[in-house]
């Protein structure tokens, strides 16, 4: 509950931000746009450059919609894998997933690749890009979190 | 006349009339050639995925998973409309294969195939304890489906794919070569021949009998030049893989979807060769040093007929019935389940097509027979389509049933002339 308060009050703060600066920005509105929502503005970045990798690298398995393809590419909605540990989601984008186990409840056929060949940036913007897409909603991913995974540090 | 015997006389004349297989007024949602229409046989049956029907007019069809309770479902129609009104589930494993042969009805898992007697009237007389003919074969995430048939010597062919998409050292990797010469071949990515009628037989016990086709689900036996035909499933992602030398595009486009003709012994080059539609051509793989412009080797066989890419065929059956007009006779139906490597651009397939053929040779151009199973104008995601055909089998009658994995629908396409 609280997790989601959060996130709906981040989503909430993006909307106002991009209200702001749609606005015309003649006002001097700088002391309080700068006090609060820089963190968010990150996100809205983060999300808008992940959507750029998920079209390069992600959606020819996974989809436009996200949806995946059925019994072989898994969706990536609806799915604890995508919302729930940052962990386990970065070390399948890292090292692929060729794993026998059923994604809500059901098997899918298909390898996935690794891609460590994608900077730590863009594993972060392509999950939060992910996990805030297809009616998700979670915290984003930071490049940092990817690092710790890469380096070994947990999955 | 007795008055009496007249009524019921004029009784079973109103039965047998009522009793009559009509198509549904909307032709269970389909575009269909002129004169052609069909009926929906049963609907919601699970993941149905091939099928035979009995000289009786039932149906067997084996799910892709169990659903109350088995994984053969078993269709009957008791007043001769056309509709199942029986409906049996049998079969303690998930599967894709199913074939009717001898007074037995064989039936695949992903590692298995077991036979069940039928009895005179095509019943299966043990529904619990199959026999199992063939066990351990490889299952390894991609391609598991197992499709199987019988030849008219008792021979029994079995699909084996490859659980690979072209045999990179790191499946589906982006720039991972392939692996020379490919490991995948030796237990699966071809035909396996096992005898039809022994039990517990191994890979030990069968005979590789065509190699170099990636995956195939559907095959067929043509009887009129006693062959085995299969449809293969091409090779995915050459974009994804080798960005620098295929497009998006070109992704979508390659490679085709092929028709071959197997003789014992073949090798239809995978993963050392694709085949480009555009070019007439086996290209080297880049996988194993190709470009998109490298012919491959002259070794492998050529398709009769190359399909667009990814369209995915999943059924094979030539038709030998006399209810369809005569250029029906003898020709190819293939059920193309649709595909999902052609994004971005519009998915395609989702329906059954038509070569007409003539002594075992295509004697014209393909075209699309049965259209409609998707109940949209166009897919992005293949999950949008409402309905994916599957499986091919002809009725006693000459009908053409078709089934649909998604809701699990049987469809039975008939003439009305």
């Amino acid at each position: 509950m609280k997790k989601g308060m959060i996130i709906l009050s981040l989503c909430a703060a993006v909307i106002v931000v991009l209200s702001q600066q749609k606005a015309p920005a003649k006002a001097p509105v700088r002391a309080p746009v700068k006090a609060a929502p820089a963190p968010v503005s990150t996100l809205a970045a983060s999300v808008a450059r992940g959507n750029i990798v998920y079209k390069k690298v992600c959606l020819s398995c996974h989809m436009a919609d996200g949806g995946g393809v059925p019994r072989m590419n898994p969706p990536l909605m609806q799915t604890s894998y995508v919302t729930g540990d940052k962990s386990k989601l970065i070390y399948i984008v890292l090292k692929g997933m060729n794993d026998r186990v059923p994604i809500e409840d059901d098997y899918y056929s298909n390898t996935m690749a690794a891609h460590a060949d994608l900077s730590d940036l863009q594993v972060a913007d392509v999950l939060t890009f992910v996990r805030n897409s297809f009616g998700n909603k979670a915290t984003a991913v930071t490049p940092a979190e990817v690092k710790i995974v890469r380096s070994g540090g947990h999955k | 006349m007795n008055k009496r015997l007249f009524f019921l006389l004029l009784l079973l004349a109103g039965i047998g009339a009522a009793a009559q297989v009509r198509p549904d007024a909307d032709n269970a949602g389909l575009k269909l050639p002129s004169g052609f229409g069909a009926l929906r046989v049963a609907d919601n049956i699970g993941r149905a995925r091939h099928i035979a029907v009995t000289k009786e007019g039932d149906v067997f069809v084996k799910l892709e998973r169990m659903k109350n309770g088995g994984g053969i479902c078993w269709l009957h129609d008791s007043n001769g409309d056309g509709k199942a009104d029986e409906i049996k589930n049998f079969g303690n494993f998930n599967g894709t294969g199913i074939f009717i042969r001898n007074n037995y009805l064989y039936a695949s898992s992903d590692q298995e195939v077991f036979r069940y007697q039928l009895d005179a009237g095509d019943k299966v007389i043990d529904p619990s304890n199959p026999e199992k003919i063939v066990t351990g074969l490889i299952s390894r995430f991609e391609h598991e489906a197992k499709a199987i048939l019988l030849d008219n010597n008792n021979n029994l062919y079995v699909n084996i794919g490859a659980f690979s998409n072209s045999c990179q050292e790191k499946d589906r990797q982006l720039h991972s070569m392939g692996i020379k010469p490919c490991p995948v071949l030796d237990s699966a990515g071809g035909i396996w021949q096992f005898r039809a009628d022994k039990p517990n037989q191994t890979y030990a016990n069968g005979i590789r009998y065509a190699t170099g086709l990636r995956n195939v689900v559907g095959m067929d036996w043509n009887t009129q030049v006693n062959q085995l035909f299969v449809m293969q499933h091409g090779r995915d992602q050459l974009h994804d893989i080798f960005p620098e030398m295929y497009t998006e595009k070109q992704n979508a486009d390659l490679p085709a979807e092929c028709l071959y003709a197997i003789k014992k012994g073949d090798n239809a080059g995978w993963p050392y060769t694709y085949y480009d539609p555009f070019l007439n051509k086996k290209m080297l793989a880049p996988e194993y040093g190709g470009d998109g412009k490298k012919e491959g080797s002259k070794e492998y066989i050529d398709p009769l007929v190359a399909f667009p890419a990814h369209l995915a065929p999943n059924g094979l059956l030539f038709y030998t019935g006399s209810q369809f007009p005569a250029r029906y006779r003898n020709g190819a139906f293939i059920a193309f389940h649709g595909s999902w490597n052609r994004a971005p651009e519009p998915q395609e397939g989702f329906y059954v097509v038509f070569v007409p053929f003539s002594n075992g040779k295509p004697s014209g151009k393909w075209e699309v027979f049965a259209n409609g199973f998707s109940g949209k104008s166009e897919i992005k995601n293949p999950r949008e389509a409402e309905h994916r055909p599957c499986g091919l089998a002809q009725g006693p009658d000459g009908s053409l049933y078709v089934t649909d994995d998604v809701k699990g629908s049987v469809y039975r396409i008939m003439y009305k002339g």
